[in-house]
């Protein structure tokens, strides 16, 4: 670096006056800034688990997942794999049979999400086809065990039981005249 | 004899219990007062164990106190096991043994006590009363605790550490002269170096030396946050840089001897500037000045002693979020070219108005303490501003296009100015 080069924009600091150089103003303005952070600022700190963030868009959280229900309170899910061959982390595990309903081929007998090692991506639920995996507001979410970290089709069903209300599939938001 | 070892060894308990008590819930005010600070709550969660009390995170400073004593004390096995041991033992005995001649009041009514007992006089709120060279006592005492801080430095066999342990060292002992001469001062105009008569002398005249001598306020208050390695002169720990210094090897019970110590020392501080500038007991209208005194005043003088001491060990946890660390260069220049000096224009005037300020005063016709005031706050400013026109135009080594050059430049020198430039290039 050449000290003139064009590209080079320098910035002049100001020349202290004999106040400034005598300490006293950066004494002063160093002691008020901490003060009026002591007496007068917000505390920004949430007190965890009384206080809970705010999600501010749950339809674009990435949390915990759910498998989504239709109409008649069948598993949405088709078992067309997409979403286990997006996943880059594969914690989708997937076992397909044939459906027992007239309306699609087949339907998932199990479905198991390794929520230990999801990273929380959304790539399932990019993939899904029929709306049936998706990912919830549901943020703090703990176990015991590995074994109890993998969520089953049960839990993940019950988890669109929790939160269907206050988070909506797509399909219905736009039926709704809301943005998908 | 045994009445007075008695009423020693009392004391003694008592000032140990109370300044244990204090370093460890200051920590927790210093905590809390950090997290204000910066927008947070600090440490509100430790209560009652097993309950939900949780009582404004009182229960924080018992909780690391455990933590830290029940800790394994783990010795690593490079380290020389023999001053390894010795330095937090060094420094946290010495911060304690400063005590010794500190008052942490003033005087309790006598007469009370069961006549076998022994003690008719009033009794003094000092462990060691009437030691009539109390100053220089702490001054020794401080400049032993410089020991465990080098001691534990070298003892630690590592580089960071070793660092701390010399950083500290330079800068412990370069800022005992202005610590010095800052109380030299007072000394002057008191003319005692035992600290209860330099109360008593600020009671009785009712004037703090902090009115009289600001310029002695400004380089004993700097050198003994410098001496107390508070922030901005926290070099020896700088945890962004060393990892926390000299102590970084240590852990469990002897760490927590180190930052025991350590806030004694500020505690120590603290107390010294109350008392030798800020009239330590007294307070106008409240506390009297007689050494004879009744209950509620003796309570009443220990109640505005603490809170005149927790008033300025505030002052010292908020400067750490004020300001920003010294380099290791500025540090220097300001204890060898600013501090000192002004420490010397200081002893220099407090001489002077002892030799000639009464005659002056008397000429002038002006009262003799308003006169001294007026002198002393004029040196004060005088000083600074000398100070400030002598400094530098730059001292950093920020690329300029146009270097500035220094003052005292020699003719023909063209060198820009270096990092070496301190506060005053030489």
């Amino acid at each position: 670096m050449k000290p003139d080069d064009r590209n080079i924009r320098w910035v002049e600091m100001p020349r202290l006056g004999w106040l400034g150089k005598s300490y006293v103003p950066l004494f002063l303005d160093g002691l008020t800034t901490a003060l009026r952070h002591l007496f007068l600022h917000k505390k920004i700190t949430l007190q965890s688990p009384e206080g809970r963030h705010e999600v501010l868009d749950p339809p674009r959280y990435r949390g915990v997942h759910r498998l989504n229900r239709d109409a008649q309170g069948r598993v949405k899910c088709v078992a067309c794999f997409l979403c286990a061959t997006a996943c880059p982390a594969h914690c989708i595990d997937i076992v397909a049979a044939e459906s027992p309903w007239p309306d699609r081929q087949k339907y998932p007998q199990l479905f198991n999400i390794d929520e230990l090692r999801c990273i929380f991506c959304g790539m399932c639920e990019q993939a899904c086809p029929v709306e049936a995996v998706e990912l919830t507001s549901f943020y703090d979410l703990s176990g015991r065990s590995r074994e109890e970290m993998i969520f089953d089709k049960q839990k993940l069903l019950s988890v669109y039981d929790q939160t269907k209300d206050s988070e909506p599939m797509p399909s219905q938001r736009l039926a709704a005249g809301g943005q998908p | 004899m045994l009445a007075i070892a008695a009423e020693a060894l009392v004391k003694i308990v008592l000032v140990l219990a109370g300044l244990m008590t204090a370093a460890a819930y200051l920590v927790l005010v210093e905590r809390r007062v950090a997290g204000w600070i910066q927008d947070r709550l600090g440490p509100n969660r430790a209560g009652i164990p097993l309950t939900r009390w949780r009582l404004w995170g009182l229960g924080q400073p018992i909780a690391d106190g455990g933590k830290l004593l029940l800790k394994g004390g783990f010795t690593p096995a490079h380290v020389d096991k023999l001053l390894y041991f010795l330095a937090p033992a060094v420094t946290f005995a010495t911060a304690l043994a400063v005590f010794a001649v500190v008052p942490f009041g003033s005087v309790l009514p006598g007469g009370w006590l069961p006549e076998s007992w022994g003690v008719r006089e009033p009794i003094r709120l000092v462990i060691a009363p009437g030691i009539n060279v109390g100053i220089l006592y702490v001054f020794a005492m401080g400049s032993i605790a410089v020991y465990g801080v080098v001691l534990g430095g070298w003892a630690s066999n590592n580089k960071y550490s070793f660092f701390g342990g010399l950083r500290s060292s330079a800068q412990l002992i370069s800022y005992e002269l202005p610590l010095g001469l800052g109380i030299l001062g007072i000394v002057l105009g008191c003319g005692s170096l035992n600290l209860d008569t330099i109360i008593l002398q600020q009671a009785e005249s009712g004037v703090w030396n902090v009115l009289l001598q600001p310029l002695g306020l400004l380089v004993f208050g700097v050198a003994a946050c410098a001496e107390a390695t508070r922030v901005p002169f926290d070099l020896p720990e700088a945890e962004q840089e060393l990892v926390g210094g000299y102590h970084t090897e240590y852990s469990g019970a002897k760490l927590m001897m180190f930052l025991v110590g350590e806030y004694l020392h500020m505690i120590t501080a603290s107390f010294l500037i109350v008392i030798l500038f800020f009239g330590g007991w007294h307070f106008w209208g409240l506390t009297g000045a007689g050494e004879i005194v009744t209950w509620p005043v003796a309570v009443l003088r220990v109640a505005v002693l603490l809170a005149k001491v927790f008033a300025v060990i505030f002052f010292f946890m908020v400067a750490r979020w004020s300001w920003l660390r010294f380099r290791y260069d500025q540090l220097m220049s300001l204890a060898w070219l600013v501090m000192l000096p002004l420490g010397m224009v200081n002893v220099v005037y407090m001489a002077g108005w002892e030799a000639f300020g009464g005659r002056l005063a008397a000429r002038l016709g002006i009262p003799e303490g308003w006169a001294m005031a007026a002198c002393g706050w004029a040196v004060c400013v005088l000083a600074l501003l000398a100070t400030a026109a002598l400094v530098p135009a730059s001292n950093d080594n920020t690329p300029r296009r146009v270097p500035i050059e220094p003052s005292f430049s020699k003719e023909g020198d063209e060198s820009p100015p270096t990092a070496s430039a301190g506060l005053v290039s030489r």
